[in-house]
């Protein structure tokens, strides 16, 4: 190979340093959004250039490397970003869980747990979850800093009110270390509980809003809810019809345009594994 | 018998700024007492500052020199020159006035109006509301209408409220300006006795009475403008 | 007893152009102040002032505490500002939409306050909404609904509702019937004088309708060109105006 127009894993030096000093910070005040100076990547907006960018700054040559879309690892963004790090930092890639260090996701957790070797970088398109009530930025980062969090609540209380339950399924509010309310990124509902006391440290990049937020491992994680409305996850009717795995989360898959669908995991290491081992 | 009300060179000039300041004296050097249980009535002209000097006792007016002092709760309080919480308190304990019109508040029933007074001191709802029937089914007001707004009453039926609602609580002082004006004999004459019921039960009177008889039935002593 | 709220010569100049000047006064637990003037004369300013939506150039506001504790509005923090404005006191704005969260549901808006001082019972939170609704005399089946699809006099009913669930001690108005429809005003200006009066609130009201001032208030308060010209009970100032311009303001006034 000749000598790269770029750096390790594509980013400069010193944009590195900025976005690890943003990291540590993050890292120090579980769930409190960072500023830092996005950069441009070679990728659109929306397309997890937040994540990217977490990912470029903390990847060693030592590190082997997965990316997950919708928790597959062969989706184009996942298959995108995976040839991007191959490129430019010539790491090791996985698609299997337990062999990663670095884990770069958009919109799941895997359904293996992760130890404290391992480290979960979210694409997050918007991180502010106060945002929803209240346009005004100046006003939520006083709101955060007062910890005037009554407003989350108004949006599970039309929830119910509305459905009858509380219906929001993605994107579900949390609060961090008895802190910070803080938004897990569009993963389902169902992953939030993973979030809580992971082993593993988690990293959230939003590029297009310039925020890096962090949940060091072991933190508490509270999903909000109400004292007569507590938080659940869905279970499904039926096991997952490849694997046949009952504790997984699962994507309904439409497969003729008569109606036909099939259920089956959204984590396609983890039913693939599920598949051999049964 | 000592004073309950003392009125002390109260001289009252309006200013009207908008037809060029001119200045109008309605009252000048009135000299006053009244004693508990005393009816007294003031008599004079129209226009000669009957209902102005109900207006200064009771602190609708602003006093232009003098004093009117009123024994509040054992102490002398000054109307002319109180502040207007301290003129507040003294109406709700010690100063009652029946004034010639009903203030109708939009929406708002007889009897709760009536009942008012007696709320505001704390008395419970139910004797409040007791005492209200009392009075207006003394003052002949047909009980299908205690539960209206007196907006759609006739002007008697209005003024009988307005009665009604002024004698409610106790006052020391009760102001009474041409309190039977619009009404028929037999109102005349309930509305004669719950005067000589209030005095009774301790209340000076101050009253303006259109009708000389009246005025001699009752008030013992005339003061004249 | 002590005053629930202290204004000492609070003065608000923007530039070089005077918003209000030097007002003083007290207001006592119970007390409705209104604030009367024509637009311009300052009145809206002194609100916003003494509600600590503005800081004002110069002048203390002091609030005597639940806890009987006098405190200054600018020496506490804003966190202790922020929640007692959301707590113990209220704000009627005249325009319903910004008192008002359009975005989510009319019992959502309502148990906003409750939320945010702790209440996580939907329930419960559901159960006062309700009860509250019915005290401004919106039916229940309306919980559910946008304010968009209320009309002026329910959104502004709503918003008094909006306010009141926390029991605050001390609220304020900013021409709370402006832009209403007449036979909605007086609807409006009952049902605001029943709740003061039951439930002993203090109150400051800004209007240039007299006919509110007359009906809500005890006390009032003319202001013109950023100075409080005028004071007094609201029956004298109505009945016996000093100053050239009440005396203007009371014969303005159309009589029907």
């Amino acid at each position: 190979m000749n000598v790269p127009a770029y750096n390790f894993a594509y980013l400069n030096e010193q944009t590195k340093r900025m976005i690890r000093r943003a990291l540590l910070k993050a890292v120090a005040i579980p769930g409190y959004q960072v500023p830092f100076a996005a950069r441009e990547m070679p990728m659109p907006l929306g397309w997890g250039t937040g994540g990217v960018q977490v990912t470029a700054a903390i990847l060693t040559p030592e590190d082997t490397l997965k990316v997950i879309d919708q928790g597959a690892d062969d989706t184009t963004n996942a298959v995108s970003i995976r040839r991007f790090f191959v490129k430019t930092a010539g790491v090791k890639t996985t698609e299997v869980t337990e062999e990663a260090t670095i884990i770069q996701t958009r919109h799941r957790i895997p359904e293996t747990p992760l130890t404290e070797k391992q480290t979960l970088v979210f694409q997050v398109p918007i991180p502010e979850p106060l945002r929803f009530l209240e346009p005004r930025e100046t006003e939520t980062r006083k709101m955060h800093a007062l910890e005037e969090y009554g407003v989350m609540h108004v949006k599970l209380y039309e929830d119910i009110a509305r459905f009858g339950e509380i219906a929001t399924s993605y994107d579900y509010p949390a609060l961090v270390n008895d802190r910070y309310v803080f938004d897990p990124s569009p993963i389902p509902k169902f992953d939030n509980p993973k979030l809580d006391n992971c082993p593993a440290l988690q990293l959230f990049g939003a590029g297009r809003e310039k925020r890096i937020y962090a949940i060091p491992p072991y933190t508490s994680v509270k999903s909000l809810d109400f004292e007569d409305y507590p938080f659940s996850i869905p279970r499904w009717e039926k096991p997952c019809e490849i694997c046949g795995s009952r504790a997984s989360y699962l994507d309904e898959i439409v497969t003729d345009d008569k109606g036909g669908r099939m259920f089956v995991c959204s984590d396609t290491d983890h039913c693939r594994k599920q598949k051999s081992a049964a | 018998m000592t004073p309950v009300l003392s009125i002390e060179g109260l001289s009252k000039e309006f200013t009207l700024h908008q037809q060029g300041g001119t200045r109008i004296t309605v009252l000048e050097n009135v000299n006053l007492d009244v004693m508990a249980g005393e009816a007294m009535s003031i008599t004079g002209q129209s226009g000669r500052g009957k209902s102005t000097l109900l207006k200064l006792i009771y602190g609708s007016y602003k006093a232009s020199g003098g004093t009117v002092r009123v024994l509040h709760n054992g102490a002398w309080v000054n109307v002319a020159g109180a502040q207007p919480r301290d003129i507040l308190r003294l109406r709700q304990q010690t100063i009652g006035y029946v004034t010639q019109f009903l203030r109708v508040i939009p929406r708002i029933p007889a009897i709760d109006i009536v009942a008012e007074p007696l709320i505001d001191r704390d008395v419970a709802p139910d004797v409040a509301v007791g005492r209200a029937r009392d009075l207006l089914a003394r003052l002949n007001i047909p009980e299908k209408l205690w539960h209206l707004s007196p907006m759609t009453f006739s002007g008697g039926e209005q003024q009988r409220v307005n009665i009604a609602r002024g004698f409610a609580a106790h006052h020391p002082i009760l102001l009474l300006d041409e309190p039977t004006a619009s009404l028929d004999e037999e109102n005349r004459s309930r509305v004669l006795s719950m005067i000589a019921e209030a005095r009774a039960a301790g209340s000076a009177v101050v009253a303006v009475f259109h009708d000389e008889e009246e005025r001699r039935k009752a008030c013992e002593r005339e003061v004249a403008l | 007893m002590s005053a629930l709220l202290s204004i000492e010569r609070v003065s608000k100049n923007y530039g070089p152009r005077i918003g209000c000047s030097d007002a003083s006064f007290e207001l006592w637990p119970g007390e409705v102040l209104a604030i009367v003037g024509e637009s311009g004369s300052g009145k809206t300013t002194l609100l916003k002032c003494i509600s600590g939506q503005m800081e004002p150039t110069s002048g203390k506001v002091r609030y005597s505490t639940r806890a009987g504790r006098e405190v200054a509005l600018d020496a506490m923090s804003e966190a202790e500002r922020r929640f007692l404005i959301r707590t113990d006191w209220g704000f009627v704005h005249q325009d319903a939409r910004e008192g008002l969260r359009m975005g989510v549901s009319a019992g959502a808006n309502v148990g906003e306050r409750l939320m945010a001082v702790g209440e996580r019972h939907y329930g419960r939170i559901r159960s006062t909404a309700l009860d509250w609704l019915g005290r401004v005399e919106i039916a229940g089946d309306r919980i559910d609904d946008s304010p968009w699809s209320y009309s002026g006099g329910m959104r502004q009913r709503l918003q008094i509702a909006r306010n009141l669930v926390t029991a605050p001690r001390l609220i304020f108005m900013d021409e709370p019937t402006g832009g209403l429809d007449v036979s909605v005003q007086a609807r409006l200006l009952d049902l605001l004088r029943g709740l003061v009066r039951r439930l002993g609130l203090a109150a400051v009201i800004v209007t240039h309708d007299l006919a509110v001032a007359r009906l809500l208030s005890t006390r009032m308060m003319v202001m013109q060109g950023g100075r409080v010209i005028e004071t007094g009970l609201t029956d004298q100032i109505l009945e016996d105006p000093q100053q050239p311009y009440t005396q203007l303001l009371v014969s303005s006034v159309l009589q029907v």
